[in-house]
C-alpha cells in the first residue's frame, strides 16, 4: 500500500510538503486484544504467517510456550506466555504482542527517510521497505520495541494491521482466526465502547484491576488491549507509560533541525560578508593594497 | 627570545619553506575528502530537507552503508596525525593574547610577532576536534546497523542519536570556519596542497616558527 490510496495522514521525514490526502472520510480502525478471552491457541501467529508469507526460523525450546522466542522479521506476532505471580498464586499471562499503532508513532518520528513509514487516514502505521534505508532508528524510537531488521536485505518489517486486507473491507487474518472472540476489530469508537463493556464483566467476576490499555503518552494506540490485571501491564511486557521521549522529540523536532541548518549556512554567509568587508589577508606587498603601502615598510 | 639553531632541511635549495610534508598533506586531504562525504550523507539523514543528497551515494540503502564507513576511515586517519601535531599544538601565554584579539585580528586591526608554526585559531580546532571526532565516532558505533546498534539499549541510542548530530553541527560550524581562514589568509591553501610557504609568508604569518626554523630574526 503507499500514496495512490490519498488516504495518508502522516509520512516519514516530509516537511516540504502535505503527502495526497484526499480521503478524510475513512473512518478510524482498531484492533481490540481482550486478554481475558485468549486461551493462547496461536492461531493468530498462524494466520499472520500465511497471510503475509512469512516463515521464522525454527528455534530450539527455551522452557516456555512461547515460540519463537520474540518478534522478528519474519514473526510479527508472537503469543508470549508471561509465567508470573498473582496474589501469591501462580499465574500465566498470555499476551499477543505485535505493533500497537500510535497514533503519535515514535518510528515515523525518528525516521529520515521520505515516506518509508506512513500513517493512513484510519491510523495504521505501515512501513514502506522500498524506501527503507535500514538505519534502525525506528527500532530505537519505538516504545514498544517492536520494528525488527531483517539482515539479508537491511529493511525493517512489523505488523501492518494487515493494511492490504483492510484497505479492500476485510479484517486482518488474526482477527479472522481467533476462536475464542478475544479478537475484534472495527471502527475505533466501537472497539473502545466494546473495550469499556468488557471491563464491567471483568470487574463483576472479580478482576478488580482489568483496564484498558490504550496509553496517552503515545496519543493512544490503534491496537487496544483489555488487561485483566490492568495495574501490572509490566507483567503482561508492556511499559506502564510509553513515550516518544524528549531525546527523540528534540533530535527530530523541525526547530532544532532548521536552526542547525541555517547556522552551518551561516557560517558560509558570514565568511562571503568579512570577505567583502575585510579582504583576504595577505602577506604585505602581494596584493593590490590601495593605500600604496609596500610590505617591505609594515611587516612585523 | 633566544636564537636557535637553524633547521637547514626545512628551508628547500629555492628558498622554500617546507610547512606540511607529503605524508601529512596525503593524509590531510583524505581526512577532507571523508569529511565531505560524511557531511552531505549525514545532512541527508539529519534533515529530511536535505534527502536528496543521498542520490550522490546511490541512494538510501548506500548511504547508510557508506557513511559509517567514510566515518571510520576519518577517524582512523585523524588520531595518528593529530598525535604527530601535537607538540606544535602546545597552548602558550602567546596563544591566549591571540585569542584576548582575535576579533581584531579578524579586522586584520592587530598582528602578531609571535605566533608559532600554528596559530591559537588553528590550536583551538585542533583540540575541539580530538574530543568531538571521538564522540562521533563512540556515537556512531552505537548508532550502527546492522552490526553493533543490536547490541545497545534503545535509551542508548537514541541518546546516541542527539550527540551525535550536536557533534557532526559542531564539527561542520568548525570546519567552516577552518575552510573560510584557509581561503582568507592566501598561501594557506598552497601550503596544504604543494606543502611550501615563501620565506615572506612565513615571516608575516608565523615569525615564531619562521625563525626556529631559519634562525633569523622575522
Amino acid at each position: 500500500m503507499a500514496l495512490e490510496s490519498q488516504d495518508i495522514r502522516a509520512r516519514s521525514a516530509t516537511t516540504t510538503s502535505v503527502p495526497p490526502s484526499a480521503r478524510h472520510f475513512q473512518p478510524e480502525v482498531s484492533k481490540l486484544i481482550d486478554l481475558s478471552r485468549c486461551i493462547g491457541c496461536k492461531a493468530c501467529q498462524s494466520a499472520c504467517m500465511e497471510w503475509n508469507n512469512l516463515r521464522p526460523a525454527v528455534g530450539s525450546f527455551a522452557g516456555t510456550y512461547t515460540n519463537p522466542p520474540d518478534l522478528d522479521d519474519q514473526a510479527w506476532t508472537v503469543m508470549k506466555f508471561n509465567e508470573t505471580e498473582v496474589d501469591g498464586q501462580f499465574a500465566w499471562l498470555i499476551f499477543k504482542d505485535g505493533c500497537l499503532h500510535c497514533s503519535e508513532p515514535g518510528c515515523l518520528k525518528a525516521c529520515p527517510s521520505p515516506g518509508a513509514i506512513l500513517q493512513y487516514e484510519n491510523g495504521i502505521v505501515d512501513f514502506q521497505q522500498d524506501a527503507c534505508i535500514g538505519c534502525g532508528y525506528c527500532i530505537s524510537g519505538c516504545p514498544f520495541n517492536i520494528p525488527r531488521l531483517r539482515r539479508e536485505d537491511s529493511r525493517v518489517y512489523k505488523c501492518t494491521l494487515c493494511s492490504d486486507r483492510v484497505s479492500v473491507g476485510l479484517e486482518p487474518a488474526c482477527i479472522k482466526s481467533c476462536p475464542t472472540q478475544a479478537l475484534s476489530f472495527g471502527a475505533r469508537e466501537e472497539m473502545v465502547a466494546q473495550a469499556e463493556h468488557r471491563l464491567e464483566d471483568l470487574h463483576e467476576r472479580g478482576f478488580s484491576q482489568a483496564a484498558v490499555y490504550n496509553p496517552a503518552g503515545v496519543g493512544g494506540t490503534h491496537v487496544l488491549f483489555v488487561l485483566p490485571h490492568g495495574d501490572r501491564p509490566e507483567a503482561y511486557g508492556l511499559p506502564r507509560d510509553p513515550r516518544v521521549g524528549p531525546m527523540l522529540q528534540l533530535w527530530r523536532s523541525t526547530v532544532a533541525r532548521t536552526l542547525g541548518v541555517v547556522t552551518m549556512f551561516s557560517v558560509l554567509v558570514a565568511g562571503v560578508l568579512h570577505y567583502m568587508r575585510h579582504g583576504p589577508l595577505e602577506v604585505p606587498g602581494d596584493g593590490d593594497d590601495a593605500s600604496g603601502r609596500k610590505g617591505k615598510e609594515v611587516h612585523p | 627570545m633566544r636564537p636557535r639553531k637553524p633547521k637547514e632541511d626545512l628551508v628547500l635549495p629555492d628558498g622554500m619553506i617546507l610547512r606540511h610534508d607529503n605524508g601529512e598533506r596525503v593524509v590531510h586531504w583524505a581526512i577532507a575528502i571523508a569529511f565531505v562525504f560524511l557531511f552531505l550523507s549525514g545532512l541527508a539523514m539529519f534533515s529530511p530537507f536535505f534527502f536528496w543528497l543521498s542520490l550522490a551515494f546511490g541512494g538510501g540503502q548506500s548511504m547508510r552503508f557508506l557513511h559509517p564507513l567514510c566515518g571510520v576511515t576519518l577517524a582512523v586517519l585523524f588520531y595518528p596525525y593529530a598525535l604527530g601535531l601535537r607538540k606544535a599544538n602546545r597552548w602558550t601565554a602567546a596563544d591566549s593574547r591571540w585569542v584576548a584579539n582575535m576579533f581584531r585580528y579578524m579586522r586584520k586591526e592587530a598582528h602578531f610577532t609571535d605566533t608559532g608554526k600554528y596559530n591559537a585559531g588553528q590550536k583551538l580546532m585542533y583540540w575541539s576536534m580530538l574530543p568531538i571526532i571521538a564522540l562521533l565516532l563512540l556515537t556512531g558505533i552505537v548508532l550502527w546497523q546492522p552490526w553493533f546498534a543490536p547490541s545497545f539499549p534503545p535509551g542508548l541510542r537514541r541518546a546516541a542519536g542527539l550527540v551525535h548530530a550536536a557533534m557532526a553541527f559542531v564539527m561542520f560550524v568548525g570546519i567552516g570556519v577552518h575552510w573560510y581562514a584557509a581561503f582568507w589568509t592566501k598561501g594557506s591553501i598552497r601550503a596544504m596542497v604543494r606543502g611550501t610557504v615563501s620565506q615572506a609568508w612565513a615571516r608575516f604569518h608565523h615569525p615564531a616558527w619562521f625563525r626556529q626554523i631559519t634562525g633569523k630574526d622575522p
